[in-house]
This record gives structure tokens, sequence and C-alpha cells, in this order.
């Protein structure tokens, strides 16, 4: 194996550090910042998730919402009979199935289609759920009672975003993750060198599909009541893909740079202007699209580049 | 013959739309052979060889990799029975270091390998080919010579049974042409087995066992090297009819 750096290992001290930090959150409050550090922390889960597949491929997935709101489902069917540690199993099982299936089906497509088809497949799903529950079940939507605290969710949630980040770091370092970089570069060199590029896709996709189905079933005690519209909300996946862009997509960590500020903005935002939300949304999309095509990461990287290169130039 | 054949077109042909580029080919290569595939511009040469790497299909016909058809595999699967290429337009990878370019010729292919026994090979070949000293540096800072050296050791890495060198000699100069034609000679030297398009005749005269001479589609002459190329027939479509 590729060894390890002395970058990598204080990397991995900070994140210990920020994690341990973070955990004692609920500790300070239990009430309005304790939810909104669940609302971060559940963000930064999914858009990690979501980077983990649109990073590298560069396609655009607008299914986040159908993977999450099916997560959220296996819980509801299942609380009152399964143990919940099996559920997120189960959980991330039907995610991982589902994503691949239609990893198989799409990824050949190229960007523009991909985004159509994962869009119309989430509100596929969302259909089906509601017509099965109408038609085989007395009511359309689903008690989740537990004895979770929201301290719980936050701290599983953490806890699940501490594995996505490994798991993204170990991808980086294996072969799937050499050939996702040889790919990024040329699909034609990639081929020529014995890279499935369908498979590799389809392998991050199912990778990214189950660990956001099991962020939905994580926070399914936190609804409480569930309901088609609220869990496969596509608000969701529209929220997702304007965050991770805003931080940018090229790492794994870039888009934690988007979604704590973005997450702020949007909750004050939506508390004064409760009704205009979706607008101020539609707007702040825009903006990002095309004020900060690279994300801020990149912004970031281009101020530090120029700032190099004038110090090099001084010491000419 | 007593040599192993290890490619072997069949009757292959190409259309594109109307435009008929590839002709009923029929060609063979044997173990240890390197094979010139030659003729004028526009004869075909280049499909031949996206068709052999997989990278374009057959309208009709058959390749075979050592009796195994090859011709209905997508390039993917192709490269990993063990045939490598490199391209007439340069393509490496800019975002990869000049070493893991080299390493990704040798990580999903024919032979292969990962973590230090790839970098050690990587190593290896970039010596071979000359670019040692450049190992860890990004690639954007190589010259074309280089580039070119760098695509021939990737296509190397994965240690396959045939090679394709796609006008790998051309747009160098004179030193660097010399310089090329040394290393396609200690390849020969290795015994690999190799198919050659090119338009340098210097570089075909002194490196090929063998060359096939293709015009507008059509192969026209097929022989040893010295012989073919006074053969009326390839005079003639190289240079036109003796009154024109």
């Amino acid at each position: 194996m590729i060894k390890i750096t002395k970058d990598e290992i204080r990397i991995l001290l900070y994140m210990v550090v920020a994690v341990a930090i973070l955990a004692c959150l609920p500790l300070l409050d239990q009430g309005y910042i304790l939810s909104l550090g669940l609302t971060i922390v559940m963000y930064v889960a999914l858009c990690t998730a979501w980077v983990l597949f649109s990073g590298p491929t560069h396609y655009i997935s607008l299914a986040t919402a159908a993977f999450f709101g099916l997560g959220t489902y296996v819980v509801g069917i299942g609380i009152d009979v399964l143990p919940f540690p099996i559920l997120l199993i189960i959980a991330a099982l039907i995610g991982g199935v589902v994503s691949g299936l239609v990893g198989i089906a799409t990824l050949r497509l190229s960007g523009v289609y991909f985004v159509i088809f994962t869009l119309g497949m989430a509100e596929l799903i969302r259909q089906i759920v509601t017509w099965i529950q109408t038609n085989f079940t007395t009511g359309i939507g689903l008690y989740v009672l537990t004895d979770f605290s929201e301290a719980h969710i936050y701290w599983m949630l953490l806890a699940l975003t501490v594995l996505i980040f490994i798991t993204g770091w170990l991808i980086n370092r294996s072969r799937l993750g050499f050939a996702m970089r040889i790919i990024g570069n040329d699909e034609t060199v990639a081929a020529h060198v014995g890279i499935d590029s369908a498979k590799a896709k389809v392998l991050l996709f199912l990778i990214s599909g189950a660990y956001i189905a099991v962020i939905g079933a994580i926070l399914a005690p936190r609804f409480a009541y569930i309901e088609p519209p609220s869990a496969f909300n596509p608000m969701i996946s529209f929220l997702v893909v304007i965050m991770s862009l805003m931080g940018g997509t090229r790492t794994l960590w870039a888009p934690l740079i988007g979604v704590v500020p973005f997450t702020l903005l949007f909750d004050m935002v939506s508390a004064r202007f409760p009704n205009h939300s979706s607008i101020l949304l539609g707007i702040a999309f825009l903006l990002i699209v095309y004020l900060i095509p690279d994300g801020l990461i990149g912004r970031i990287e281009g101020i530090t580049k120029r700032f190099s290169k004038k110090k090099e130039r001084t010491h000419e | 013959m007593s040599k192993p054949v290890v490619l072997k077109v069949n009757s292959a042909t190409k259309r594109f739309g109307g435009l008929l580029a590839v002709n009923n080919l029929d060609f063979e290569v044997t173990e240890h052979e390197v094979l010139g595939l030659i003729g004028p511009n526009g004869s075909g040469k280049t499909t031949v060889m996206n068709l052999i790497s997989g990278a374009l299909k057959l309208s009709s016909g058959e390749i075979r990799l050592e009796e195994k058809i090859v011709s209905d595999l997508p390039a993917y699967k192709i490269s990993q029975l063990g045939i490598s290429r490199t391209f007439q337009l340069v393509k490496i990878l800019p975002t990869l270091s000049v070493i893991d370019n080299v390493i990704s010729g040798g990580v999903f292919g024919y032979h292969r390998m990962w973590g230090e026994n790839a970098e050690e090979t990587a190593l290896h070949l970039l010596k071979k080919v000359g670019l040692a000293a450049l190992a860890f540096k990004p690639t954007e800072q190589l010259t074309y010579i280089d580039q070119k050296r760098l695509e021939l050791a990737r296509a190397l890495a994965g240690n396959p049974k045939l090679l394709l060198l796609d006008e790998w000699l051309a747009g160098l100069n004179p030193t660097e042409l010399q310089i090329g034609i040394e290393l396609i000679h200690s390849l020969r030297a290795e015994g690999r087995t190799i198919i050659l398009v090119e338009h340098v005749m210097d570089a075909i005269r002194s490196l090929c066992d063998r060359c096939v001479v293709m015009s507008s589609g059509v192969k026209i002459a097929d022989g040893e090297v010295a012989e073919t190329l006074k053969n009326p027939e390839v005079i003639r479509a190289y240079l036109g009819d003796s009154d024109a």
C-alpha cells in the first residue's frame, strides 16, 4: 500500500480534535443551537456523500432525496419490528442496491441526461411510495417514535460523517480513486489502460447512495412523522447540490466550507422571509454558478496562488 | 510458419457512412516481430490501429489475439488482454505527476501492479525512456518528445503482448528522431511484439522485420521491408504514376 504521509497524520489529528469539540455541542445547549448544529451536520454528511461521487465524475446527481427518503422509510416501516442498528444496515443495503441499479441504467448516459434522469427517478420513487401507501395501507404517513433525543441523532450523524470522510480517504488511496483520477483526465486513455469506467462510476454511485440512505435513516426519528413529501423532498437534492458547489467539489472537505455559511444564512433568511425561501434559493444558485464556479475553495486557492506569485516576483 | 501468431486480422472492414476506410484487410503479426504499417496519408493506418485497440468497432471481419477474438470487446478489455498503445495525438494525463502517468498503464491492464511494486516498475521504465530525472514533476513541464516518451513508458507499464505505436516518431527533430529510433531498437532487442505506424522511412527500414503497405484502405503489399519498398505498386501509391 501507499505510505501514509506526515501531512495525512496531521490532518487526522486535526480531525480528531475537531470531532471531539463538535461532539461536546449537545452538552452546551439542547435547544436552538443543537438543532441548528444537527442540520449543519446533516448537510455536511449529505454533501460529503454526494461529492464522493459527483466530485470526481462531474455528474450532477439530483437523486439525493430518493436515497434519503428510502432510508427514512426503512426506519419508518421497521422501527417497531427490528432494532435501530439493523435498520441502518438495511437502509445502506437498499440505498446501495437502488443506486447501483440506477447507476447501471444511467451512467452510460452523458451528463445532462443523467441530471434529468436522477431528478425524474427521485420523483418516481416518491410517487410509488405514495401510491403503495394510499392503496395498500391505512394512512399516508408513518410514525417513528423512539427514545432518541436530538443529541443522540447529532452524535450518530457526526460519527457517520467521520465514516464518510474515512471512506473517501480510503477510496482516494485505492485503485478505484486512481481510476477516477485517470477518467477525469481523459476517458479514452482510461479505457486504453484497461479501466472499465462504467463500473468504476457505478461503484462510486452505489457507495454514495448507500451513505445517503443511512443519513435518511438516522434522521427518521427526528421527523417523528414521515410522509412522502417530507422524506422525498426534492429541496434536499437541490440544497445539497448548491452547498457542495458553493464549497467546491474537487476535494472531499471542500463542501464543508459551503455548508456552514449557507445553512446559517438560509436559516436566517427562511426565518425572516418564510414565503420567499425558494426564490432566494434560486438566486443563490445563480450567483454561485456565475460568480464562484470553482467553489469557495477554488477562490481561496486562486487568491493564495496569486499571492505566492507576487511574492516570487518581488523576490526576483 | 513456426513462430506463434500474436495478432491475426481477418478480412477486417470499417465503414464510416459511405466511406470505406479499411477494406477487407488481412495480415498477421508473429511473436517478437516488429511490423511496420505504412501507406500514404488517409490510407487507413490509424483506423487499423483504432480497430485493433478497440477504440473503433469493425463493420465486418474479425481480429484475434492469440486465437481469441477481441474485435467484439470494449477497449478496456482488449487492454486487459495485453494490447497497449500510444496515440497519434499524444494523450497524457495532465493533472497526474509523471510517475503516476506511467503507473496508470500498469494498474488495470494486462500485468497488474500496485503500491511500491508499481512505483519501482514505473521508475525503471522512466529510466529506460530517459525521463528518470522528471519522475516526480508535474506533466505540464514536459516537452513534446518527453510527452511521447512518457506515453511509451505508460504503454509498456502493463508489459503488453502487443504494442501499438501510432506515429510515435512523428514531429520529432533529427536529434530526437535518432534517440527515438534507438529507443524502439531497445524494445525490439527485448523481444517485444510491435506494430508501428510510421511515415519515417528510415525508421521503417532500420526497425521493422516486415511491413504491410496500405493504400485507400486496401493492403497492396506485405513482406520483407527492402523488397516491399521496391514493389512498383507501392512506389506508385506513394509517388503516383510515372507520367504524373
